[in-house]
């Protein structure tokens, strides 16, 4: 019972992290270079509609994923816009986008389709022979095809980081600007590329809730887990491995308080649902120490200011 | 010294030009969201910024929404300036109108002069112990307020959904098998005063003024403002001079959390007579902007919670009107804060600054002050 | 690689800032093969000369010839491509990526993500070889001193092809024997197609190392030509447009009570390892004693823990007799403690606030200026005007927020803060670091005052003159400690500076 329990929650819990790897890998690379981008939950929202409503018109999945991956590009650039060139207080800036994002996908949904409607997205896909092999193959090789794509990117997003010049560019506007300045590196333009890049795979975030994990929308269907991917960069100190391990655990927390209502355990739904909220304060409490090791330009707009 | 105070009204009139400004883009802006939504832009803003205006009913129904809203507003005033952002207003009010709630029915007996007050006092406690924690996390933990108060959000309301469902609730609905989420009526002597028969309007909204001038001579005429203030622009500086920065984060936190919780008392008194399930109405995300608006001052939060007042119970005027969601009314305020937010560019950047004063009539050697603000 | 500079040319150039004329049609010269000196006080427009040559600003007039052709450098990458590199007073560096990685920042700039940190360690490498410059390629910047640091930056900019050297005020963290070799290393270097542009405001090094001098006043150029023809005081007077006198101190037969007693002190630094390891000083009612050394040797650990911002692990601070280790900052300021801050921008004032409310920052909660919670404007303005007419701070009104001052009048309202409270001790941290001379020699005479009144004052500095001229007793602290404190009578530069690099008494 309690192995049938813990299975069941990991095979539940693995397609739950995606969402987060996608928006949390992509607030990284905004994050190392220096910009604070708190919008990725209105970005995922706009995005889990746009996708949604292209599967609901023309029935193209990948349409819908692209289209998602577009919008969520664009509120990217918006971000970029206001917090880069505009020099904005980036905290205020991102909550800005969030109800933005909030406010638009809510109505354009009420608008377009009124209430919930279930569209046919993207399902699991088993691999053939790895499948067959007990426990594993079912927790391992019958996801989404998008889950592993965040699991492949999580690779690709560490050599991307540590192993190229625009890596290495990126690392450094976020860390010193100056420096990267100096050398010709146009700290503007890397911070464009990469709160738009953000906004690509929050774009991807909301689609995979919409196309592919829900397949369905409603108003709030990301209820935090964009709020939650940023917090994961922070658990995750900036590097792709520790942010896959922290999208891991709260995805296992969520499934676990989904599986504590499946079997019917005496415990008040809505304190359940409450909890990987708490875990996500708890984690950020407890994970304090670390804190200096994050971008050190994290949150400051740069100036070019060498007067002496 | 003359000149002084011409160069602070001056100033003033460019904060405020700015502010509106952007107030001008954000609704060309979210005119493109009118027509994506099908609606004619004109006859929506039309309906949304007029309508309200027609009539004692809007006009009251307004201010009743900017009761709220100004209470919410400052507090997120208190906390900006004091350099710690609270985004949990929502959350805040959830618990302010749970204290106040349960401590109004559990006095039944109590007068009038005794029980708001108190039920006040405890909306306050209760929403400020609520953004203490974001405070105390973010002072002693170096946990990132933005994310702590969001999340303390989601709890808030699930822990509002379980006592409504549980605990709170109505035992009418129980007998009667409704089971409608809502607590039972406050006793009479909770309820504030209606200024009109027919009309909700009432005495909140003085509360919430009489708040907002205290507040106003507080940070600036106190020696706890001034040390918030300092400790808000700039903490180094705050800590050398012997200013316990720490300390001063979380008493703005529960200051701020205070005020949203009052914020929801105000609700549950004036308005409701009980608690419900959608009590809020966004009113802790809109307070940002109301903030915002006002300049992070308290008296422009006065006018500027009348402003959004306006605009929320315009755009419930334009739902019915022209057929698009009132929730569009979020996408505009998101668009409001990105707008005020980039605006700030203009008012730290000397040249753009000393440009725009100087199309005001401002002399040449003239500077513009700060008025310690990060608006 | 870019060509040989054989000659470079910056004709007439003019740079305005917003409300400051930055440079004033300056015209210089530069030969291959020759370490032109550029000299000036803070603010004469030195750096920003070298930031148009480098790209990082354009000039509003003028123009810069290369070999005799006419350049337009749009950024550090053109500047770059043209052979001409630039080392910053603080350092470029990104100090969490290795000295590889912080070379090949510069090296892939036209591609998008290839990189071959092999190839580029095979460059570095052979520069490092030519030039007889060591550095540790894979060692992260944090780990590495100022002095590693500063090679690397050298390293840097010739793997970038770079064959003019700019070097901004490169001796600013250096001792005197890290600077003598700096200045060996340059002069071997422009033997090989090199040329060199230096930029101080000391006077001894520009001797030493220069072929040619061009000093800067005020944005104009006042005066080109050879080092050797003229003599330090000679350049002095020309960088400051007058003679200079700094005032002195002289000696005192008698002091009075010991006030600052600081015992063993032990405290961390910010990287957790102990960064001040049992520190004595005394200073006495009356005296100014010194603080030399290097900054990054404990300077600003031993102010913050005297000051309560930060925690004293083992030993004991008394003022006057009582114990104050890790009282709290308000505290030790109730207690008689007077501070100015090594950042009088962000520790000293807060720029957003009002010269009068800054002015007020550590009696705001005291009468007259305030009663029962209500500050009393009236008694505030009084108070603020009358601070603002004695140290002479020059600001349209006390209205003004403290940002839109000029450095020196920023000090002023610190010292007019401090001074004016009559501390018992008063800590002065780089007190004069980047005033000008007018604003400096306000500030000692204020120092020297303070110290008439009988306050006891410690001085942080890592300007010798300025230690030379003031204090009664010189210590010095290298890496969390002190090793000697010298009466000022028994002191020379020479061994001031062997004191600096680490070389105790008695010990070599």
């Amino acid at each position: 019972m309690i192995l049938e329990i813990i299975i069941g929650v990991i095979i539940s819990g693995i397609p739950l992290s995606a969402s987060l790897l996608f928006a949390s890998l992509g607030e990284m690379f905004s994050q190392r270079s220096g910009v604070f981008n708190l919008g990725t939950e209105g970005i995922m929202m706009l995005s889990a509609f746009v996708g949604f409503y292209v599967v609901y018109i023309i029935g193209s999945p990948v349409l819908g994923i692209l289209a998602a991956m577009t919008i969520g590009g664009l509120m990217g650039m918006l971000m970029a816009l206001v917090s880069v060139t505009f020099k904005a207080q980036q905290g205020i800036s991102g909550i800005g986008l969030y109800m933005f994002g909030w406010g638009v996908s809510g109505t354009l949904f009420r608008v377009y389709v009124g209430g919930v409607t279930n569209i046919d997205g993207i399902g699991r896909v088993a691999i053939p022979v790895l499948m067959d092999i007990p426990i594993i193959g079912k927790i391992l090789f019958n996801q989404n095809p998008m889950v592993y794509l965040a699991y492949l990117l999580v690779p690709v997003a560490g050599y991307v980081l540590f192993r190229t010049s625009w890596g290495l560019k990126v690392r450094a506007v976020g860390t010193t600007p100056q420096a990267a300045d100096t050398l010709g590196v146009s700290v503007e333009r890397i911070r464009y590329q990469c709160v738009t890049l953000g906004g690509v795979m929050s774009g991807l975030a909301g689609a995979y809730l919409s196309i592919g994990q829900a397949q369905m929308f409603a108003d709030n269907l990301t209820a935090g887990r964009g709020f939650i991917a940023v917090a994961l960069v922070y658990f995750g100190r900036w590097k792709p491995v520790g942010i896959m391990w922290g999208a891991l655990l709260f995805s296992m927390a969520h499934a676990l308080q989904r599986s504590i209502q499946v079997y019917g355990i005496d415990f008040p739904y809505e304190i359940a649902v409450a909890t990987p909220y708490v875990l996500v304060i708890l984690v950020l409490a407890l994970t304090y120490k670390g804190r200096s090791l994050g971008p050190l330009a994290l949150g400051k707009p740069y100036n070019r200011e060498f007067r002496g | 010294m003359e000149k002084n105070k011409a160069d602070k009204y001056r100033y003033l009139t460019v904060n405020i030009i700015i502010v509106l400004a952007s107030l001008l883009i954000a609704l060309v802006l979210g005119a493109f969201l009118f027509l994506i939504a099908g609606a004619n832009p004109f006859e929506a803003y039309g309906v949304m910024l007029t309508q309200p205006l027609d009539g004692l009913f809007g006009i009251t129904e307004m201010l009743v929404r900017a009761a709220p809203l100004m209470l919410v507003g400052l507090g997120i005033a208190i906390a900006f300036r004091s350099g710690i952002l609270n985004i949990g207003g929502e959350g805040q009010i959830m618990i302010g109108v749970i204290f106040a709630t349960a401590v109004g029915l559990s006095l039944p007996e109590m007068p009038k002069i005794v029980l708001v007050p108190v039920i006040f006092l405890s909306a306050f406690i209760g929403g400020g112990v609520w953004a203490g924690i974001a405070g105390w996390m973010r002072a002693y933990l170096n946990v990132n307020e933005i994310l702590s108060t969001v999340m303390l959000n989601y709890i808030a309301i699930q822990l509002y959904l379980y006592l409504l469902r549980g605990p709170l609730i109505d035992p009418k609905e129980v007998s009667y098998g409704t089971g409608v989420p809502q607590s039972a009526l406050l006793p009479e002597a909770a309820w504030l005063t209606r200024f009109i028969r027919g009309f909700r309007l009432h005495s909140g909204l003085v509360i919430a003024i009489v708040l907002a001038v205290i507040v106003f001579l507080f940070l600036w005429k106190t020696t706890v403002g001034y040390r918030m203030r300092a400790v808000g622009a700039e903490p180094k500086a705050a800590t050398y001079s012997g200013m316990n920065v720490k300390r001063n984060l979380v008493l703005a936190m529960v200051l701020s959390g205070g005020f949203a919780g009052m914020a929801g008392a105000v609700e549950v008194l004036g308005v409701h007579h009980r608690a419900l399930e959608s009590i809020s109405a966004g009113y802790g995300f809109s307070g940002i902007v109301v903030a915002l608006f006002g300049g992070l001052h308290p008296l422009g939060i006065i006018p500027a919670s009348a402003v959004f007042g306006l605009l929320i119970v315009g755009s419930d005027m334009m739902q019915r009107a022209v057929e698009v969601p009132a929730s569009i009314i979020l996408a505009i305020q998101g668009l409001i804060i990105l707008a005020i937010v980039s605006s700030n560019i203009f008012l730290r950047n000397p040249k753009l600054r000393d440009k725009i004063f100087r199309l005001l009539g401002g002399g040449k050697e003239a500077k513009i002050e700060p008025e310690g603000g990060r608006a | 690689m870019a060509e040989i500079i054989e000659r470079l040319e910056m004709n007439h150039i003019t740079k305005r800032f917003p409300g400051v004329l930055a440079l004033d049609d300056v015209t210089m010269n530069l030969q291959k093969g020759e370490v032109l000196a550029l000299l000036g006080e803070n603010g004469a427009g030195k750096t920003t000369l070298m930031n148009i040559l480098y790209g990082l600003y354009h000039q509003d007039e003028g123009n810069v010839l290369l070999n005799d052709k006419k350049i337009q450098v749009q950024g550090p990458l053109d500047a770059l491509e043209y052979g001409i590199g630039m080392v910053h007073q603080h350092f470029m560096l990104v100090p969490n990526m290795t000295v590889l990685e912080n070379i090949a920042l510069g090296m892939y700039q036209r591609t998008r993500f290839k990189m071959d940190l092999e190839k580029v360690r095979q460059r570095v490498l052979e520069v490092a070889d030519r030039y007889n410059l060591t550095v540790k390629p894979d060692a992260y910047i944090w780990q590495l001193s100022v002095g590693e640091q500063q090679r690397v930056e050298l390293v840097k900019v010739l793997t970038l092809g770079a064959n003019l050297l700019i070097l901004d005020e490169p001796t600013a963290a250096l001792t005197p024997q890290q600077t003598d070799a700096l200045i060996d290393l340059l002069r071997q270097m422009i033997t090989q197609d090199t040329s060199i542009i230096f930029i101080s405001h000391k006077l001894n090094e520009v001797k030493a190392v220069s072929d040619r001098v061009a000093v800067l006043r005020n944005g104009g150029l006042v005066f080109e030509g050879p080092t050797e023809d003229h003599t330090a005081e000679d350049l002095a007077e020309k960088m400051a447009g007058r003679e200079i006198s700094y005032p002195k101190t002289s000696k005192k037969e008698e002091y009075g009570r010991p006030i600052l007693q600081i015992e063993k002190v032990v405290a961390e630094g910010d990287q957790g390892t102990d960064s001040l390891q049992g520190v004595s000083v005394e200073v006495r009612s009356g005296e100014i004693v010194g603080i030399a050394g290097v900054s990054g040797n404990g300077q600003r650990e031993l102010a913050d823990v005297i000051n309560g911002i930060r925690p004293v692990k083992e030993g004991r601070i008394q003022l006057d007799g009582v114990d104050i280790s890790n009282r709290t900052p308000q505290q030790i300021i109730d207690l008689g403690m007077g501070y100015i801050p090594e950042d009088r921008m962000h520790e000293g004032t807060i720029p957003s606030f009002t010269v009068r409310e800054n002015l007020i920052m550590k009696d705001y909660r005291r009468e007259p200026l305030a009663k029962n919670f209500f500050l009393r404007k009236g008694q505030i303005d009084t108070h603020a005007a009358s601070l603002i007419d004695a140290f002479k701070v020059k600001t349209p009104s006390m209205a003004t927020s403290c940002a839109s001052l000029s450095g020196g009048n920023i000090q002023k309202v610190i010292l007019a803060r401090e001074i004016t409270r009559k501390p018992k001790a008063l800590v002065a941290a780089y007190p004069i670091r980047g005033l000008d001379i007018g604003a400096s020699e306000y500030v000692h005479s204020q120092l020297i005052q303070a110290r008439e009144e009988g306050m006891a004052v410690l001085l942080i500095s890592e300007e010798l003159d300025e230690l030379l001229d003031l204090c009664d007793r010189i210590a010095v602290m290298y890496e969390g400690r002190v090793l000697d404190v010298l009466p000022r009578e028994e002191c020379t530069k020479q061994e001031l500076g062997l004191l600096m690099a680490g070389v105790s008494h008695g010990k070599e």
